[in-house]
C-alpha cells in the first residue's frame, strides 16, 4: 500500500519561482545566487517528498512539535520601552514618531 | 433567496435584471487593557509611540504571548454570532509596509477560532458568518508632502506604533447581502452585538470598528461576478453609499462591454466615488506560514460553555421581549432605538409600576435623548402619566408637555402638573359641539371632505383645536369627523 506520494506532487522549484519569492522578500539576487538557491530549495523540497512517501494516515496533523498548548498572559499592563530611548536608536525620529521613506503600496 | 425585492427603495439603484452580491469584512478592536501579544496598553489617543515594547516593535528575540482576555472576548463575540468555537492556530502574513515593524502580521488563517455563524436581519434575512478570527492591528502611518496627503506622491511618512499589536477580530460575512440597506443593517446589528457582549466600543469614527466591503454584480440567477474590495468606508452611511456607487459602476462597465478587474478600491466620501487603490495580490503572495512562536490555542468545551452561560441577552432577543411587552412591531424604529439605547429595561419598569407599556415606549423614545441613555426619572411618575393619557384625562399633546416637565425636574406628579397647567381633555360632547360649529363655519371644507378629499379635513381639525385651545384630543376630533361623514 503505497501512501500519498502519487496523489501529491511536490511543486517543482524553478528559477522563476525563486525569483518571485526573492522579489516578495525584497531580496536582490544575482544570476549565480538564483541558480544556487534553486538547487538548494529543490533539495529541501525533495526531502519533504521523502516524508510524503511515508504512511502518516494514523498521525494527526500538528501545528507545533511541542506537546504544550494554551500559553496565556493575563491582561495586565506592564511598562514597556521609553519612547526617547527607542527614538534615539532610530535613524530619523520626528515629532515622537519614526520618519520613514514613502512606500508605493499600502496595506491594512 | 434574492432579498432585493424586499427593499424597493434599492430596486432602482441597478437597471432591471441586475443584482448585487455583497460580503463584509469588519475589523473590530477588542476592549482589552493590553495588546494581543504583549503587555503594553491598548489605549486610543495616547501620545505617539508611548505604548510600545520589544514585541510591538518586532525587536530581535522578542516573543509573543497571547492575552487571555482577548481570547475570551473573541469567543464571546463568536458565540453571540452563533459561531462554532474551535481549536485554532496562528499564521504569519508576510508583507512589507512601514507600520508593520516585523514585516509580518500575526493572524489566523486556515484554523480560525470562530467559524460558521450567522446573523438575522429584519425580514428574517439570514446572513452567514464565515469566520471571526483573531489578529493583531498594525501601527499608523501618516503621509506628508506631495499634493494630496495621501500615500501616492508623498515625500515621507511618520509612524506611530501605539496601535500595533492591538487585538482585533475580523468578522467575515458570507456573500449573502443583496443591497445597501441590508449591509447597513448588518453593520448596525453587529455594532449592537459588540456593545452588548462588551467585546469592543465599536467606534467607527475612532477606527475601533472598520469595514471593508466586497461588491460584485450579476444578472439574477447567474454565477458570482468578479468582486472589488472597497476600503476606507468609515461610517454606516458610507457603507450604503459606497455599495450603491460601486455596484452601479460595475454594471456600467459590464453593460458597455467591459470586464471587472479584481482590485482594491478606495472610497472617497467627499467625492462620493470609489477609485482604484491597487490590483489585488494573490493570496499566496503573503506566504502564510504557521507562527512558530505561538502554541495551539484550544479553549476547550468547559471554558467555552462558561462563556456562553455568561452572555447577556442579545439585542434581537431584547427587541422581541420589548415588542411582546408593548405590542409594537419588533422591527419598528421605536423598538430598535430603545434597545440600542439600552432603555428597554426602563420601559419594563414603567410597566411594572402599573403603566401602560405602549405609551411608556413612546414616552421613553420621546423624552430621553441618546446622551441621557439612563432615565433618571422614577418609573412610577411615567406610569401615572400613561394612565392619564390612556383614560383621556389629558390629550396626547398635553401629555407631551407634562412629560417634558417631569423629565426636566427629574420626576413629578403627573396629576398635579396637569391640574397646575389647567390641562383637561374635553369630554366628547363638548368636542362634538365644536365639531358641529366648525362644520357650520366652513361648509366648503366639509363638502370637499365629504366628497372624499381627505386633505380638507385639516382645515376643520385646525379650527377645532384652535377653539378648544388645545384641549380637544386630535384623535377624538378625527374620529368624530369620520363618524359624521359616515
Amino acid at each position: 500500500m503505497s501512501p500519498s506520494s502519487d496523489a501529491k506532487t511536490t511543486p517543482k522549484i524553478t528559477a522563476q519561482v525563486v525569483a518571485k519569492v526573492a522579489h516578495l522578500a525584497r531580496l536582490d539576487l544575482t544570476e549565480a545566487e538564483l541558480a544556487l538557491m534553486t538547487t538548494q530549495l529543490t533539495g529541501m523540497l525533495d526531502h519533504f517528498g521523502d516524508i510524503d512517501k511515508l504512511d502518516l494516515s494514523a498521525v494527526a496533523p500538528m501545528a507545533q512539535p511541542f506537546p504544550i498548548k494554551n500559553v496565556y498572559r493575563e491582561d495586565v499592563v506592564v511598562p514597556g520601552l521609553d519612547r526617547q530611548e527607542v527614538l534615539d536608536n532610530a535613524p530619523a525620529p520626528q515629532d515622537g514618531r519614526f520618519r520613514v521613506p514613502p512606500s508605493n503600496g499600502s496595506e491594512s | 433567496m434574492s432579498n432585493a425585492s424586499s427593499a424597493p427603495s434599492h430596486a432602482t439603484v441597478l437597471p432591471n435584471g441586475w443584482e448585487m452580491v455583497i460580503g463584509l469584512e469588519v475589523h473590530v478592536e477588542l476592549d482589552t487593557k493590553t495588546k494581543l501579544f504583549s503587555a503594553s496598553p491598548n489605549h486610543f489617543g495616547d501620545e505617539p509611540n508611548t505604548n510600545i515594547d520589544p514585541v510591538t516593535l518586532g525587536l530581535p528575540g522578542a516573543l509573543p504571548v497571547i492575552n487571555r482576555r482577548a481570547v475570551e472576548l473573541a469567543i464571546r463575540l463568536g458565540l453571540a454570532l452563533n459561531c462554532t468555537v474551535q481549536a485554532s492556530t496562528f499564521h504569519r502574513k508576510n508583507y512589507f509596509y512601514q507600520d508593520l515593524a516585523k514585516a509580518y502580521q500575526i493572524t489566523q488563517y486556515d484554523q480560525p477560532i470562530n467559524i460558521d455563524g450567522f446573523m438575522m436581519l429584519p425580514g428574517d434575512v439570514r446572513i452567514g458568518i464565515e469566520r471571526a478570527h483573531l489578529e493583531e492591528d498594525t501601527g499608523k502611518s501618516t503621509h506628508f508632502g506631495g499634493t494630496s496627503g495621501r500615500i501616492h506622491g508623498s515625500d515621507y511618512s511618520l509612524v506611530d506604533f501605539n496601535r500595533a499589536g492591538v487585538p482585533l477580530v475580523e468578522i467575515v460575512s458570507r456573500p449573502d447581502i443583496r443591497n445597501a440597506d441590508q449591509a447597513r443593517q448588518y453593520v448596525s446589528e453587529l455594532r449592537s452585538i459588540l456593545l452588548a457582549v462588551g467585546a469592543s466600543d465599536a467606534k467607527m469614527e475612532e477606527g475601533s470598528m472598520r469595514c471593508d466591503v466586497n461588491v460584485s454584480v450579476r444578472k439574477a440567477g447567474e454565477p458570482f461576478g468578479t468582486r472589488c474590495e472597497i476600503k476606507n468606508v468609515n461610517s454606516i452611511r458610507a457603507v450604503g453609499k459606497a455599495i450603491d456607487y460601486e455596484a452601479r459602476r460595475q454594471v456600467d462597465v459590464l453593460e458597455s462591454g467591459g470586464t471587472i478587474r479584481q482590485e482594491t478600491r478606495h472610497w472617497d466620501d467627499a467625492e462620493g466615488r470609489t477609485h482604484t487603490l491597487r490590483v489585488k495580490e494573490d493570496a499566496d503572495d503573503y506566504r502564510y506560514f504557521l507562527e512558530p512562536d505561538l502554541v495551539l490555542l484550544d479553549p476547550g468545551t468547559e471554558w467555552v460553555e462558561s462563556i456562553r452561560a455568561s452572555l447577556p441577552m442579545l439585542p434581537a432577543a431584547r427587541r422581541a421581549r420589548l415588542s411582546q411587552l408593548t405590542g409594537a412591531d419588533k422591527e419598528s424604529e421605536a423598538v430598535y432605538v430603545i434597545v440600542e439605547r439600552g432603555q428597554d429595561d426602563f420601559v419594563q419598569l414603567v410597566a411594572d409600576a402599573g403603566g401602560e407599556p405602549a405609551r411608556a415606549l413612546v414616552y421613553v423614545q420621546q423624552a430621553f435623548s441618546e446622551a441621557g441613555a439612563n432615565p433618571v426619572v422614577p418609573a412610577k411618575d411615567l406610569a401615572a402619566l400613561t394612565l392619564l393619557e390612556r383614560d383621556a384625562k389629558v390629550t396626547a399633546t398635553q401629555a407631551k408637555t407634562i412629560l417634558a416637565e417631569i423629565v426636566a425636574n427629574g420626576g413629578g406628579d403627573a396629576v398635579a402638573i396637569a391640574a397646575a397647567k389647567g390641562f383637561e381633555a374635553l369630554d366628547t360632547s363638548a368636542v362634538e359641539a365644536m365639531v358641529d360649529a366648525a362644520i357650520a363655519a366652513q361648509p366648503d371644507a366639509w363638502a370637499k371632505y365629504c366628497a372624499g378629499e381627505e386633505k380638507a379635513m385639516g382645515a376643520l381639525v385646525g379650527a377645532i383645536m384652535k377653539s378648544s385651545q388645545g384641549k380637544a384630543d386630535g384623535k377624538v376630533v378625527t374620529a368624530l369627523l369620520q363618524k359624521k361623514r359616515g
